[in-house]
């Protein structure tokens, strides 16, 4: 087998016994930490026989390794148990608020992407010049920041004094792409600002370490144009660095996604979490924690493997 | 008289540094610099570190490298003066006319691309040559340097070829676009000795093959003298002479160019071995932790009182190992090591105080031998402190005793070592170790990092000081010049084996096993003509075999 | 101390009265924390400088409580986070081998998870209590630390002048604090700004979801969530506490890059 498909299957090996590990990390965190999740569904006031009937109900009787299993293998199988609130089934309320929330993410990628490498391009190009002095003055703003903040900001100015769009971004699935599309452009503006510094200055970087490289140098001294540099000598070294960084940042943005969906009462995944969380069901969190560390998990090791499939040392080994 | 191919009038380059917290500073690297260079000669440019020669080298693409700059004179390559083309036209001598060798070929390769593509690269789009044409005469290249498989190592990534053969890639890439002018940029400096001299005669054939002009920077006169028609000797961004290599080799006229080749003058006499080594190293085998081979394979040497021995090799002989484990740093898995007359414990931390104190250790890179947040005083008094639990006055008293043993003198207390220079660094290291009242010194290439002049000064206040103190060093080195002026006894190692051990008087002379006569016959000799000398002996040899 | 560039000067200066206002909050608001004193949101006037909240109270009093509250959490967040990771951190460099390796592979685990759903999963079993938000925010912190540090200090544990200490026979002790300390303090310092801002962040976002900080007391993210319908009716009042986030956040990354950067100076000093 060729070294680098050893290497790419030990990462997606470890990257699943990652997720193992996380699925231990956050079935532990809701059940074996010091709370009562039967005191807390029914509080201070609930009788003893209420409390018993709950813990039976829920399982809490049993010891916790078996309780894990049944849950894993639950989900394993795409069965996330019922909700404790409702009785609803988790996956079946999920599989919509996944898609919006999806939804939101991409759209929000798929502007800031192209716009942060632009960007950081350019912020190389015109380096210790006002452009670039400008985007990290930008940049050192929006990370102190936090997400929900620049939201109302926007929601202030955009929505409420310039009337542009609307400062609630209620879809649902009859409605048109447009109609969606102009639902969301707030939150995508939040989502883009959002990320779009972080991963402007990170790119500036790893394209900067790049061109300050000795093979550069090289290129310039055979007389290359400086365009030429950059797309043959330049650009395949600086892919995966690149590639880190928006993975890195599309990593970021699935956090901020659990706000932002807050803010504008926008019916996604994130909302139901933090929903769930102050209701205290349990079931809901732990599937909702689940699927955002593996989405979490599963893009930090697409950044591996590109890195991994960039590196000519691993390509064409000795 | 015909216009010289590259004519450089009263060159001057500046930089901007920019210390932090500070206001931008110019510096000015040259100050004025003139010389000639006919078509077809090769000009060597030598100096020590600072001295401006690759920024000099530079210039003749009118290039700065980082925030150096051009600040006055002229370049004239082929009857224009470069330093008033735009850049459109610069591009089109860059790579054409003139070409670049460099120092590190493993970083000026692009790691993601095939060395054929690289090669070739300027021929082709400087319209010199079309593709088929440009491989062809790159494959030719890779001949005449002596590559192995020349039609097929050009499909090869840089990092699927060893540093020596990368540098004569390297090299084919400045030779391919036919240039009139190659500036080579120490191009053999990072090589070992053995590597080093088919390198050289693999660019001094091409130079010659080819007819091109070459401007040859390196540290080293020594080098220079074998591949160069004229000599310019730069110190500190001025010329201090020029001349051809017969006159500047044998007949210098300027103190600063007769130090130079003189610097590796310095003559021990080799002392007479006592019945009593300080320590004696048996039988001694070692491996790193996780690895499988021995890194150390059964060595056996001994140091005697207040002598030297001088360990040699290249890199990845597995002298540094050696001391590594004399310290107790890397436990030996077999063997036993005797210090004074008692068997040293193999692990640092069960050896007794007295054993670390009487064994003390000198490294290459003063920089990070020395916690940059320790003034001298502290750095030199903590061992007086530690050992002897010298006190106020009289540790004071003692500092200023051993800066005056390393020649620094007063006021050197309370400076970091950041406020040194490179040589003083070295020194304030040695006091350090003086400090312990050691009996054995083991030197770790203490000199690698030093300039020629400043080298030597080291190496005399050393056996200087063995006179005074009478302790004995274990010298690691991988410089014979650096041996020969230093050693007692000598042992040559290779691939973690002692191949040859003695009296410096007995390893030096023949008959030779063939590792050590093929490094002995590799360092270059202040000789013109040394390197055909030794490269047709060596074809006779085997020939002859 | 002198030669202070003056972003970090300006830096300094907003960081200090930020502080001093979180330390002296009672003396400085001028209406109690919790007490209604006007209509729903009156606008600014003399006598509510800020204006008042959706039920009345005192906004500028609200501001100045809330960042005592802000504040508080997030220093002791941050001191209990940055005193487990650089001590972690540094036991794992200097021990190295399986105590490195385990403490190193567990970091990785919880960094696996976003903070913040890991705080979310959590906070759904536990009580929303100040000693416990400070306990998690700390602890999901310390993770950052510890690679820190103990990046750090691998870094200056190759260096030789820690080998040339060792041979010499020093004390751990000596090797940690005389040798290693002084050399990791400016990068560590500079990143303890940065784990204050994060730990700001942190706590007005699990306030503004409701999991924070809890009403009736007061802090900068609990007020944006009070005063959130307000906004579309033109109201400004939970835009203050961004203002007041981002100019504390940015004065304490001025300080911090300032530290950075004179650190550098130090390392850079080459021959």
């Amino acid at each position: 087998m060729h070294p680098i498909l050893k290497l790419i299957a030990q990462r997606l090996a470890l990257g699943l016994l990652l997720l193992f590990a996380a699925s231990i990390l956050i079935f532990v965190g809701t059940s074996i930490l010091p709370g009562d999740v039967a005191q807390s569904i029914l509080g201070q006031s609930a009788t003893p026989e209420a409390l018993a009937n709950m813990r039976r109900e829920l399982g809490l009787n049993d010891p916790a390794i078996t309780r894990y299993f049944s849950w894993l293998g639950g989900v394993l199988q795409g069965d996330l148990g019922t909700a404790l609130t409702n009785g609803r089934d988790i996956a079946e309320s999920l599989g919509g608020r996944l898609k919006n929330t999806l939804f939101l993410a991409f759209w929000a990628a798929a502007i800031s992407v192209p716009l942060a490498i632009f960007l950081g391009l350019l912020a190389v190009r015109y380096k210790d010049r006002w452009p670039d002095k400008l985007i990290s003055a930008v940049t050192l703003t929006t990370i102190s920041i936090p997400e929900f903040m620049i939201g109302y900001v926007l929601v202030y100015w955009v929505a409420i004094k310039w009337r542009m769009f609307p400062s609630v971004s209620i879809i649902n699935d009859s409605m048109t792409l447009g109609a969606k599309l102009n639902a969301i452009a707030i939150p995508v503006m939040v989502l883009t600002l959002v990320v779009l510094a972080h991963m402007m200055r990170m790119t500036r970087a790893a394209i900067l370490n790049v061109m300050q490289s000795a093979y550069i140098e090289t290129a310039e001294l055979k007389g290359l144009g400086m365009l030429k540099i950059i797309r043959t000598h330049a650009f395949p070294n600086a892919i995966a660095p690149i590639v880190n960084v928006v993975m890195l940042n599309l990593a970021y943005l699935v956090v901020g996604v659990v706000v932002v969906e807050v803010v504008f009462a926008y019916p996604g995944m994130g909302q139901y979490l933090v929903d769930h969380v102050s209701k205290r069901d349990v079931p809901v969190v732990q599937a909702c924690g689940l699927i955002f560390a593996a989405v979490y998990i599963g893009l930090n090791l697409i950044a591996d493997i590109v890195s991994i499939l960039a590196n000519p040392r691993l390509r064409h080994p000795k | 008289m015909t216009e010289p191919l590259l004519k450089v009038r009263g060159l001057k380059i500046g930089a901007t540094a920019y210390p932090p917290g500070e206001k931008p500073v110019a510096i000015k690297i040259v100050h004025g610099v003139d010389f000639d260079l006919e078509a077809g000669k090769v000009l060597g440019l030598i100096g020590e570190s600072g001295a401006g020669k690759s920024t000099i080298g530079l210039a003749a693409m009118a290039y700065g490298r980082g925030g150096v700059e051009i600040t006055g004179g002229e370049v004239w390559v082929n009857g224009r003066d470069i330093l008033k083309e735009n850049l459109r036209n610069l591009r089109r001598l860059r790579g054409a006319e003139v070409t670049y060798v460099s120092q590190s070929a493993a970083a000026s390769f692009n790691p993601a691309k095939k060395i054929m593509e690289q090669v070739t690269e300027a021929a082709i789009f400087q319209n010199k040559f079309t593709k088929a044409e440009a491989e062809a005469r790159a494959v030719d290249l890779f001949r005449k340097l002596g590559l192995p498989n020349p039609e097929t190592i050009g499909n090869r990534y840089p990092h699927q070829v060893s540093g020596g053969q990368l540098q004569r890639c390297m090299t084919a890439l400045a030779l391919c676009p036919e240039p009139d002018l190659v500036v080579f940029d120490e191009p053999t400096t990072a090589l070992d000795v053995t590597t080093q001299i088919d390198v050289l005669a693999a660019i001094k054939e091409a130079i010659a093959a080819t007819g091109v002009a070459a401007l040859y920077i390196t540290h080293d006169l020594a080098v220079v003298a074998q591949v160069s028609d004229h000599i310019m000797v730069l110190q500190q961004g001025d010329m201090v002479e020029y001349g051809t290599v017969d006159q500047i080799i044998n007949n210098p006229q300027e103190e600063y160019t007769q130090a130079l080749v003189s610097v590796r003058s310095i003559r021990h006499e080799e002392k007479t071995p006592s019945d009593n080594p300080v320590l004696r190293v048996e039988n001694v085998t070692a491996r790193y932790k996780g690895t499988n081979f021995d890194v150390l394979k059964n060595i056996n040497v001994d140091i005697h009182p207040g002598q030297t021995l001088a360990v040699v090799g290249e890199s990845g002989s597995g002298k540094s190992t050696l001391a590594r484990v004399i310290t107790g740093l890397l436990p030996p898995s077999d063997g036993q090591i005797t210090f004074d007359g008692r068997t040293l414990n193999p692990e640092l931390a069960t050896r007794p105080i007295e054993d670390l104190r009487e064994m003390q250790m000198i490294y290459q890179m003063a920089d990070t031998a020395m916690n940059p947040r320790q003034t001298v005083g502290t750095i030199i008094g903590r061992p007086l402190e530690f050992y002897f639990g010298l006190k106020g006055k009289a540790k004071q008293q003692r500092i200023q005793e051993l800066l005056d043993e390393i020649e620094l003198g007063q006021g050197f207390q309370d400076r970091y070592p950041a406020e040194l220079s490179g040589g003083q660094k070295q020194r304030v290291c040695i006091a350090r170790a003086l400090a312990a009242k050691p009996k054995l010194i083991i030197c770790d290439e203490v000199t690698s990092a030093l300039d020629p002049l400043v080298a030597d000064g080291i190496l005399k206040l050393l056996l200087n000081l063995q006179k005074i103190e009478d302790v004995a060093y274990l010298f690691i080195t991988h410089d014979l010049a650096t041996v020969r002026a230093i050693a007692d006894s000598i042992a040559v190692m290779y691939q973690g084996k002692v191949v040859r051990y003695g009296p410096k008087s007995e390893v030096l002379s023949p008959p030779f096993d063939a590792y050590t006569d093929l490094l002995l016959s590799s360092v270059p000799e202040m000789k013109i003509g040394w390197l055909e000398e030794t490269i047709e002996n060596r074809r006779m040899e085997s020939a002859g075999n | 101390m002198k030669n202070i560039p003056i972003s970090a000067m300006i830096g300094l200066f907003f960081t200090g009265i930020y502080f001093l206002m979180a330390v002296f909050a009672p003396w400085i608001a001028p209406y109690g924390m919790a007490e209604v004193v006007g209509d729903v949101w009156e606008p600014s006037s003399s006598e509510f400088l800020l204006g008042t909240d959706s039920i009345g109270r005192d906004l500028l009093s609200r501001m100045i409580y809330g960042g005592q509250t802000t504040i508080f959490i997030a220093t002791a967040a941050t001191i209990l986070s940055f005193t487990l990771g650089s001590v972690m951190g540094f036991f794992a460099a200097v021990s190295g081998g399986w105590v490195d390796q385990a403490l190193s592979r567990f970091v990785d685990l919880i960094m696996s998870i976003p903070s913040l759903i890991f705080a979310l999963v959590v906070l759904s079993v536990m009580p929303t209590t100040v000693p416990i938000l400070i306990i998690l925010m700390g602890l999901l912190d310390s993770t950052r630390v510890f690679r820190l540090a103990r990046a750090v200090a691998v870094d200056i544990t190759v260096m030789d002048y820690v080998e040339a200490a060792r041979l010499r026979g020093e004390k751990i002790g000596w090797i940690i604090f005389r040798e290693t300390l002084p050399n990791a303090l400016s990068p560590l310092v500079a990143e303890m700004g940065l784990r204050f801002i994060f730990a700001v962040l942190f706590v007005s976002t699990l306030s503004f979801l409701g999991l924070g900080v809890q009403p009736p007391q007061a802090d900068w993210g609990g007020i944006v969530k009070e005063n959130k319908e307000g906004i579309n009716y033109g109201i400004q009042a939970a835009l203050y506490p961004a203002y007041a986030i981002a100019t504390l956040c940015i004065s304490i990354n001025l300080v911090a890059d300032w530290i950075l950067n004179r650190t550098t100076s130090l390392k850079g000093g080459r021959g």
